[in-house]
């Protein structure tokens, strides 16, 4: 481990911005696009499911 | 052999495939990108001339792989969906565009935080920075036509000559520093010397872009079966499936 301190590792030597905003901004875009795909799929099931009820009506 | 390659190219197989998949890439995914921060921020040297700033780099070169081959990808998909006429074909090219799309994005973005403390600027109209922006409008412009089109299969065609005839930019992005002279640096990993980077960088660098591998491949799986339920909701398959016929069926 090369950090001396929690505050030494966020402050990346000054580039702090820069290196945490790129890190943040993929984490994030990566989350949304997970949470969206699965609510993606529910709805799509949701459809069949739909599908399904009317046919058996 | 070519017989099992149709078998799985029949979206009803391959929904079963995708489905057993996904779980497993996902953790994959998951425990390479723990590794990849591990070494690129935990053990990882810093850089003689940036300093701590050169860190981007494990996610910027990663992002910016992703963004090119996830395109290759698609064309692939194209012009098997133009040549057989596989449902599956245009499905695959569909699942890949979003996060293509996204990888594209988060180039341009860790680049531009990367360029301004290192260049004094955001943003440069350079041949690299310029080629992989046209790259984001192209997955920007697939998704929009292929959205836009309401008959899937007409949709598919059309989405597939974007992907097709985009994929000559692909080379232009990656040859571009040795074409042009940029202010982007050249290649930092090729396979004809070794590479300009130490070790541990480079190991950093290469788990990371390997979970972002492994992290498409997931979402691309679990993306397709959305797809494919959503197209073959019609079919005594999908309504037989128990998640669509539920515990009362």
């Amino acid at each position: 481990m090369r950090w001396e301190s929690w505050s030494e590792f966020w402050f990346m030597g000054g580039y702090g911005l820069y290196v945490w905003g790129s890190m943040g901004m993929t984490a994030l875009l990566l989350l949304l696009e997970m949470v969206q795909a699965r609510l993606a799929h529910g709805r799509a099931l949701a459809l069949a499911r739909a599908e399904k009820a009317l046919e058996n009506s | 052999m070519t017989m099992r390659w149709f078998y799985y190219a029949a979206p009803q197989t391959f929904y079963g495939l995708a489905g057993r998949l996904w779980p497993w890439l996902a953790a994959l995914a998951l425990a390479l990108t723990l590794a990849g921060l591990w070494v690129g921020f935990a053990l990882a040297p810093a850089d003689a001339q940036q300093g701590e700033g050169y860190r981007i780099i494990f996610v910027h070169v990663p992002v910016s792989w992703m963004s090119m081959v996830i395109y290759l990808a698609m064309a692939f998909w194209a012009v098997l969906g133009l040549t057989f006429n596989t449902r599956l074909s245009g499905m695959m090219t569909r699942a890949l565009a979003p996060t293509g799309a996204m990888f594209a994005f988060l180039s341009l973005w860790t680049g531009a935080l990367w360029g301004k403390p290192m260049w004094g600027t955001w943003w440069v109209w350079d041949a690299r920075l310029t080629s992989e922006l046209i790259l984001f409008f192209l997955y920007l412009g697939y998704i929009a036509l292929t959205s836009a089109i309401d008959d899937v299969r007409r949709a598919d065609r059309a989405g597939a000559l974007i992907a097709i005839v985009g994929a000559i930019n692909v080379p232009i992005i990656y040859f571009s520093v040795k074409w042009w002279n940029t202010l982007h640096q050249g290649a930092s990993v090729s396979l004809t010397r070794s590479p300009s980077m130490a070790q541990l960088m480079l190991w950093g660098m290469l788990l990371m872009a390997l979970a972002m591998w492994v992290y498409t491949l997931a979402i691309v799986c679990y993306r397709v079966r959305t797809l494919i339920i959503e197209r073959e909701r019609h079919t005594d398959w999908v309504q037989a499936l128990p998640e669509v016929a539920g515990a009362k069926a």
